[in-house]
């Protein structure tokens, strides 16, 4: 993976990473939450759609496994460094400003709740361009608008490459509005995240 | 106008505050505690649903009071389910419910009860534990429009239907539909438990302390404040709770001030039940 200076520079310089994924994305997020050193330097968000009755069980499964302190968002909970933030199930994660989270029962964006739309807009609201975001596989179109807004908010935006994604329709929907400037096979995003 | 929303016209901050402020001067309705990326969610999505410009809102509030009911109906979130959160029903089942039958009366007060699906669980859930006789649920709003439906307790059956999973979740008997009366599309909550409920109007932020009750449910209504608003409407509660009373809040939400922490006494951290101690 060749990737030229000013790419790097504005990873280095993202305070805040972003991950969105469905149907398929599971594997990959619990493989990058696995790897990322508790010193990263970011604060990582996490949306991933699953049941509402599913007992945090994902949360316990990442909690266990990540070097990173990790903690499901609670209502007005501080936005902290080096902290993964998992959106809770069944409530959409806004942004409310640099340093606070809030929570919102509103309708469903995509039939899912918590919607990556939500998220990723409500942080490129907030956090303009300093951010990275990444896309990974899901069977929804959920995810490309709200990257679509970080982008134009001169955000890094990131796409897993549909051709090798477990469900290609969530990034393929990114790509077809223009939302993304990278395209990443698995191993690529693996080896972007420790540059 | 329509080309405005289309864009999905960006709410501006100073625009928010200005709607704030003529709806809190010709309706007393007081937003400015509101969490504003919430609050601004909801008003972009107005603009959008009615092809509207900030000015063509602003101007609508301001000469059609007609507009305001149907407004306030849009721009608070009043999405709610039966038995939502299934294990928190099951604490109160087996947590609060053995220690509440100890008194002779039981009032509860679900407040923010939008179309009236949590005071329903609630009956349910008193019922099932031989209390609904001696037992009286308050369900408010600031909705009145809402509050209509929850006073007339029927829903669709696809919607009970949809609840079935939670009601299982939550370890009570038999199913959702035993405790409706069901003809065609139409599910009717029983009269046994609806003759012991009351739906009235309440503005949290505006009224004050109404009656004394054994437990106040108040679930994903904090997350729509901000950290002051959330301790005002705390202390609310505080004083129309009974001593050891119990305080119920939303799965995700936290008392979080020092002070509140004192005068609450955690009985499910994960469930967020609280008792009332102290003066």
């Amino acid at each position: 993976m060749e990737l030229n200076d000013d790419l790097k520079k504005r990873w280095h310089n993202s305070k805040v990473l972003l991950l969105g994924g469905s149907a398929g994305s599971f594997k990959i997020l619990f493989r990058i939450i696995k790897t990322l050193p508790p010193d990263f330097g970011k604060t990582v968000i996490i949306v991933i759609h699953r049941k509402k009755n599913f007992f945090s069980e994902i949360e316990k499964l990442f909690g266990d496994h990540s070097r990173m302190y990790l903690r499901e968002v609670c209502d007005k909970d501080p936005i902290q460094n080096n902290t993964i933030y998992i959106a809770p199930a069944n409530y959409h994660t806004l942004i409310e400003n640099k340093l606070q989270f809030s929570l919102d029962v509103s309708e469903s964006v995509w039939y899912s709740k918590p919607s990556i739309d939500v998220t990723f807009e409500s942080a490129a609201e907030t956090f303009k361009g300093q951010c990275t975001a990444i896309l990974l596989s899901g069977a929804n179109q959920d995810g490309a608008q709200g990257l679509l807004k970080l982008r134009n908010e001169g955000s890094l935006t990131i796409v897993q490459n549909p051709a090798n994604a477990e469900m290609a329709d969530m990034p393929k929907a990114a790509l077809n509005i223009n939302a993304a400037e990278l395209i990443l096979d698995v191993e690529d995003i693996y080896q972007f995240l420790h540059i | 106008m329509i080309e405005d929303a289309k864009e999905g016209h960006l709410l501006q901050p100073h625009e928010i505050e200005d709607l704030i402020n003529v709806i809190k001067k010709l309706y007393g309705f007081d937003f400015s505690g509101y969490s504003k990326a919430s609050l601004k969610r909801r008003l972009t999505r107005i603009l959008q649903l009615k092809r509207l410009s900030f000015y063509d809102l602003k101007h609508l509030l301001i000469n059609d009071k007609d507009f305001f009911q149907h407004f306030l109906e849009e721009v608070t979130v009043n999405v709610t389910e039966m038995f939502r959160d299934p294990l928190f029903y099951k604490a109160i089942n087996n947590q609060v419910l053995p220690y509440l039958s100890t008194f002779q009366h039981v009032k509860i007060w679900s407040a923010g009860c939008s179309s009236g699906e949590e005071v329903y669980s609630m009956a349910i859930l008193l019922k099932e534990a031989g209390l609904i006789k001696k037992s009286f649920v308050y369900g408010t709003d600031i909705n009145t429009e809402v509050l209509k439906e929850a006073k007339k307790g029927i829903y669709s059956l696809r919607k009970i239907k949809s609840y079935a999973e939670n009601y299982q979740y939550s370890g009570l008997p038999g199913t959702i539909t035993d405790h409706f009366t069901i003809l065609y599309d139409a599910a009717t909550i029983h009269t046994e438990l609806k003759q012991n409920t009351l739906f009235s109007v309440h503005n949290l932020i505006s009224d004050n302390v109404f009656n004394e009750f054994q437990l106040i449910s108040c679930r994903n209504v904090f997350i729509y404040f901000e950290s002051a608003l959330q301790e005002k409407i705390l202390d609310l509660f505080y004083r129309s709770l009974c001593p050891l009373g119990f305080l119920c809040l939303g799965s995700k939400e936290a008392i979080r001030s020092d002070a509140f922490k004192k005068r609450f006494k955690t009985i499910s951290s994960k469930e967020n039940i609280y008792q009332k101690i102290g003066a």
